[in-house]
């Protein structure tokens, strides 16, 4: 994708400085005009529609494939088992050198012997087009033999339980525990335990535009061209290269406009690679698009956690020790290549780490299961640890009658103990956690909310308040995926280029699917080399153009991506001061760039346009003394070494009614204080809040992949699956702290997840303190009006 | 039994004339036979509003309408209608108030608005809300494009009547 | 998801629709709004090799006031009856129910007729039409007949109408002065077919409570008139406190069974109903001027 980043009006740059302002992004001109350019807008010569046959049943064996009547039906070209396609493709295999107890099995693109979810893919029509592709489709004739399936996550870790994969002799994955301080002595001496069964439905990421690739393999160059709806084209190309057999340089994937991907583009999905297989094998253009039914039971789902929590608590109130039991269900297979396991890994690693106690004990068992996939959904089981604590937390200030506020700011890990090592093991740089409290309170009155709270309730208008402190990890180093063995970048590269006519091109790895993430480093790149952020481009989205980068995941855009753009543009004003210095006559150190003009560094006197400069360095070279060479195309690399991972933190307030006769669930007011380190556009980032945060509210609210007990997806299509829309979502207040991590000269740390990270304990929160004067208690999400109402006790 | 049947029909103030298979939806049609990719496809089944395209000065669901039931009919798209104009204003909204993210929401919002605009009287918040509520945006949170909205109706219509309640 | 391939035909009358039953009986769909009808195609839950779009038959459109009642062609548009000032000023409970059938762009294109004759149980205008006592008009080669929308709904996607019909309108008798609706509904999300609803609608007169139509939506395989919760409703007595409504519940755990669905077991259901009955009797009561008392 390429954009022009900058400000449709003139009235919001600040030439000196354009970090912190709300800019908007010019690329959403293209998109409000039809202007955009997703993949499926796309068509190429000779291109034809992949369709798959898919398993109805969640466990099966295929004991046939007849595709001939298939083969002969009109506008088909090719139908393909999947025997055939992995004569091409090598199947995925999981491996994490961290995890080497995780236990995992080859899977193919086409299921070649058995199929172990609904909806897995197990042959594949081409055809002149998509409806004679389906047409075609529903004629390859396929024996099944019906296996036993395991659906629920705890069902499978039974001793009798069906076996997802026979060859593991077991459904569990991995089983990861952390066992720090004394817990058994914290429970020992506590004066109250609160404890809690939670439930957090499995539910998925519903990108509106549904995921779609075009792969054209061209034989005369062995060469693999791809279009795709993606977050990571780098990291794709590689995955294509290594298991379609081509050299790294033959193969290159473009991500043009990508329309929402939140980590459900994130990965190489089975079906995807197919397509590429089938177009090496048809030599030709091959797109594949999901519909919006297949998408239910291929996209990437997420959460599915069933957690047993306790606290121990002294009767002053402070935190004692918490300790956490998880079982997670993963699907049919751990996703490649990250693994599925780091939501897993995040509930074990992130449950109360906002709190200054020492005694902390977690197990987290990962289970396989007859389900579609599960694995790298925005906020990845964040949600999850800060759900159970938070909740924990409102129950133990109820059970002591303490004022939960003021109860997190006395557990807070205090602002001197920095950095700070959490008994889970994960470390935090910062964590602005009661400077966040304190700005909520300034946003929120809650003292008044209580009022109006209780007055209504006299009235019988059950309202509530819920607030939840939330903690992240974000923009991650090499200890993660590096220490892993996994091929997942944790680098960003740029390359800044200035053009002859004087405006400034930035290249780079990172991408944007509509975060803002480009107009971001445009005003980095515009910041730090002193022109106007117009006059910067920033190019993405693209894997032989750009130079490598990991894409756009946990939170990463402008805190890996923002610095090495930083790191680039300030090397191009070196070189572009040093040719200055040498026409000017001056030393470099006299000189300086702003605002698009070679200015004295004492005083700022304009000396000399950088349109200038650009048309001498590029065309008038004769000017210049003859050991002078311009070097106006700068790269740079980052790696994020000194932290392995970055500490986001905020705090959210959900505020609520709920109707007790229809167990409804009125969103009133929802508030989020975050703290992202620096803000380089403040309207970005709020927006990136308030997205995060109505997914959040999506989770809590209505969001879930309801199975049956077969393994059967039942609510597989929009109309059954419930997403947020306009009328259910109220204006989201918010308000930033800044504290920016020392570890990069930006300063930035992310805001991707944050919304997410934090919504749905607030709303749990809220929910619980609305309903417990009728003697209800809701540890479930969504909060769905059936489960209030069982909650209540009225059903 | 799949024969195409010849359609001529007027879109984007333009008369065109192709043949089209009856089961091909309209928006695949404007899509693919016309290039007109501003429309999108979100679900195909007339939940997510990304398709929405205005037919006889009416906003629809082009993934509910059979390009052969357009035969004769006036067919706009956001092609259209930014060409006409009849919209800057809201566009020039969402980009200001960045109400788009990923944007391929954006070209249903903008008609489904369009209509709202079109029904020329302000509208309290709430009642913006309501009359969005058919299109699926996942990434926005909607506070943005009811902002939008919200601020071309009081600048073509002035403030709405109080709220009632 | 592109539906099956089908034969299309625009019928420019009715007479051309008979003509296509005649020809091809069962394989042989209307095609009205589209708006249930069009994702059942593309899902392919559904494969009619005829489809006999019936969009252009103007005589099946419009709205009129005809002397005691209003008739609604079945080609009328959702927006179209949202609008209707003769539906908002005689038909204020349609007028009511209207705002909770989906969203702008399909109330444009979706027709009543359409919904009247698909019997989705969670709809709102088969219900609505049952406690109206609306009249249904079917239409086929042999002739005209009518049936009362209570009648005419018999089961899931069930109703009355034979093969070879076409559903051409609904006439809504005006109620004199006294009579009083009340809509209430309940969905997960503004637009959304109904979890549980009731159209109610009665007589008050000096505050007492007679005639009063109790109908369910949502709840049975379709929309379905509570007679026994109706006259335990009327028996009440003056006043209606929140006691005698409490006391409707037991007649509608007797009378109402609710079918299971995603968003509700039928005992969730059931509360769900017995709410919105109380709910809608009050609402009900309040606009006959008559004070709720409790």
């Amino acid at each position: 994708m390429s954009g022009k980043a900058g400000a449709s009006s003139s009235n919001s740059t600040n030439p000196t400085n354009p970090i912190g302002q709300a800019i908007p992004r010019a690329s959403v001109r293209r998109l409000v005009t039809g202007r955009g350019r997703y993949t499926d807008d796309m068509t190429f010569a000779r291109m034809v529609h992949a369709v798959f046959v898919r398993s109805p049943f969640a466990h099966a064996r295929i004991l046939s494939i007849d595709t001939g009547e298939a083969a002969r039906a009109p506008g088909v070209v090719r139908v393909v088992t999947g025997a055939e396609v992995a004569e091409v493709c090598k199947p995925f295999q999981v491996r994490h050198a961290g995890f080497p107890a995780l236990k995992v099995t080859p899977q193919h693109v086409l299921a070649v012997d058995k199929a172990s979810w609904q909806g897995e893919a197990v042959a594949a029509v081409v055809a002149e087009s998509r409806a004679e592709a389906e047409d075609a489709a529903e004629l390859v004739m396929i024996e099944w033999g019906e296996l036993p399936a395991v659906a629920d996550a705890d069902a499978a870790l039974a001793p009798d339980a069906p076996l997802v994969h026979q060859e593991l002799g077991t459904n569990e994955a991995l089983a990861l525990t952390v066992d720090g301080g004394d817990v058994d002595g914290a429970f020992a001496d506590a004066d109250v335990v609160v404890e809690e069964e939670f439930r957090f439905a499995r539910h998925t990421g519903v990108t509106l535009e549904p995921r779609c690739i075009i792969a054209d393999y061209d034989p005369s160059t062995h060469a693999l061209a791809v279009h795709q709806s993606h977050q990571a084209p780098h990291e794709m190309a590689d995955v294509y290269a290594r298991h379609l057999g081509f050299p790294g340089h033959n193969v290159r994937v473009v991500a043009p406009d990508v329309g929402g991907a939140f980590g459900l583009k994130l990965q190489p999905y089975a079906d995807e690679i197919a397509t590429c297989a089938l177009s090496m094998l048809l030599g030709r253009p091959v797109k594949y698009t999901a519909d919006r039914l297949e998408s239910f039971v291929t996209d990437i789902h997420a959460r599915g956690h069933h957690v047993k929590a306790r606290m121990a608590v002294s009767a002053d109130g402070d935190i004692l020790g918490l300790e956490v039991d998880d079982v997670y269900g993963i699907g049919a297979y751990s996703q490649f290549p990250r693994t599925s396991v780091f939501e897993g890994v995040h509930v074990l690693r992130m449950s109360g780490v906002a709190y200054k106690h020492t005694n902390y004990r977690a197990r987290v068992r990962v289970a396989y299961q007859n389900k579609a996939l599960s694995g790298h959904y925005r906020g990845v089981g964040m949600p999850i640890a800060n759900t159970v604590t938070e909740r924990l937390v409102d129950m133990a200030t109820t059970e002591l009658g303490l004022d939960p506020v003021a109860f997190r700011r006395r557990n807070y890990v205090p602002s001197e103990a920095y950095p700070h090592t959490a008994p889970t093991g994960f470390s935090f740089e910062y964590m602005s956690l009661g400077e966040c409290l304190d700005k909520l309170e300034e946003l929120v009155d809650i003292p008044a909310l209580r009022a109006e709270r209780d007055s209504l309730r006299a009235d019988g208008v059950y309202r509530g308040i819920g607030i939840a402190t939330f903690t992240e990890t974000t923009a991650i180093s090499p200890e993660y995926y590096g220490k892993a063995e996994i091929r997942v970048a944790a680098q960003e590269s740029c390359v800044v280029r200035l053009e002859p006519s004087g405006h400034v091109r930035c290249l780079i790895g990172m991408t944007d699917q509509g975060q803002g993430t480009a107009t971001g480093i445009a005003q980095v790149v515009a910041a730090t080399l002193g022109v106007p952020v117009d006059d910067v481009e920033v190019i993405s989205g693209d894997s032989a153009a750009t130079p490598y980068g990991a894409g756009a995941f946990a939170s990463r855009g402008a805190a890996i991506g923002g610095e090495v753009a930083l790191q680039a543009s300030r090397a191009l004003k070196e070189n572009i001061l040093a040719v200055a210095a040498a026409i000017l006559q001056e030393e470099p150190a006299a000189l300086d760039l702003s605002d698009g003009r070679i200015v004295a560094a004492a005083g700022g006197t304009a000396r000399m346009e950088l349109a200038e400069i650009a048309d001498i360095g590029h065309f008038r070279q004769n000017i210049l003394p003859p050991d002078v060479q311009p070097q106006f195309t700068v790269a740079r690399h980052h790696v994020p070494r000194a932290l392995p991972h970055l500490s986001g933190n905020g705090i959210q307030l959900s505020y609520l009614e709920v109707d007790p006769g229809l167990g409804a669930v009125k969103l009133l007011r929802h508030a989020v204080v975050h703290d992202c380190g620096t803000v380089i556009n403040p309207l970005l980032v709020h927006e990136q809040i308030r997205g995060g945060a109505v997914q959040g509210i999506g989770s809590a609210l209505y969001e879930e992949s309801v199975y049956n007990n077969e393994g059967q997806m039942l609510n597989a299509s929009l109309a059954d699956y419930l997403v947020p829309m306009a009328a259910e979502i109220p204006d989201i207040e918010i308000a930033d702290v800044i504290t920016p991590t020392r570890s990069s000269e930006l300063g930035a740390k992310g805001v991707g997840e944050a919304g997410v990270t934090g919504a749905s304990p607030a709303i749990l929160n809220a929910i619980n303190d609305a309903i417990g004067p009728l003697g209800g208690r809701l540890a479930e999400i969504p909060a769905t009006p059936e489960r209030i109402l069982r909650a209540l006790g009225v059903v | 039994m799949d024969d195409t049947i010849e359609i001529t029909l007027t879109v984007n103030g333009e008369t065109v004339t192709r043949r089209t298979s009856p089961r091909q939806h309209l928006v695949d049609f404007l899509r693919g036979e016309l290039g007109l990719t501003g429309s999108h496809v979100g679900c195909e089944h007339g939940v997510c509003g990304a398709c929405t395209i205005r037919l006889d000065g009416r906003a629809v669901r082009g993934c509910l309408t059979l390009a052969v039931q357009a035969d004769g009919a006036r067919v706009e798209t956001i092609e259209g209608l930014t060409e006409s104009s009849e919209i800057s204003d809201l566009q020039r909204l969402f980009v200001e108030r960045n109400a788009a993210q990923c944007g391929y929401c954006t070209p249903g919002m903008l008609l489904t608005a369009a209509e709202l605009v079109a029904a020329g009287q302000a509208m309290p918040r709430a009642a913006i809300r309501d009359f969005m509520s058919g299109n699926y945006c996942r990434c926005t949170g909607y506070q943005a494009i009811i902002d939008a909205i919200e601020h071309v109706l009081e600048a073509r219509f002035g403030a709405p009547a109080k709220e009632e309640g | 998801m592109k539906p099956y391939p089908f034969k299309y035909v625009r019928a420019e009358g009715l007479a051309a629709v008979f003509q296509q039953f005649e020809e091809h009986g069962d394989d042989a769909q209307v095609l009205a709004g589209g708006q249930s009808l069009m994702p059942v195609l593309n899902m392919r839950l559904s494969a009619p090799r005829v489809l006999v779009d019936i969009n252009r038959i103007e005589e099946l459109r419009g709205i009129a006031l005809d002397g005691g009642e209003v008739r609604i062609g079945a080609l009328t548009r959702h927006r179209e009856v949202l609008e209707s000032e003769v539906v908002r000023t005689h038909l204020p409970l349609l007028a009511e129910a209207m705002p909770h059938v989906a969203h702008v762009a399909v109330r444009n294109r979706g027709t009543l007729g359409g919904s009247l004759a698909l019997a989705d149980p969670a709809a709102e205008m088969p219900a609505c039409a049952v406690a109206l006592g609306a009249t249904l008009v079917l239409r086929s080669a042999a002739g005209e007949r009518t049936v009362a929308a209570e009648d005419f709904y018999q089961g899931l996607y069930e109703t009355e109408r034979r093969p070879d019909e076409v559903l051409t309108e609904a006439r809504y008798p005006i109620a004199g002065p006294g009579y009083h609706g009340a809509f209430q509904e309940f969905a997960r999300r503004q637009g959304d077919f109904a979890v549980v609803g009731v159209a109610a609608r009665g007589r008050v007169e000096s505050g007492v409570l007679s005639e009063l139509r109790l109908v369910y939506f949502g709840c049975e395989g379709h929309a379905r008139l509570a007679r026994q919760t109706a006259l335990a409703a009327e028996a009440g007595g003056r006043p209606y406190t929140p006691q005698v409504f409490a006391a409707l519940k037991d007649a509608l755990a007797e009378e109402l069974d609710p079918m299971e669905n995603m968003h509700g077991s039928r005992a969730t259901k059931l509360h769900m109903a017995q709410t919105l009955t109380g709910r809608a009797l009050q609402a009900l009561l309040a606009r006959a001027g008559g004070a709720v008392h409790g």
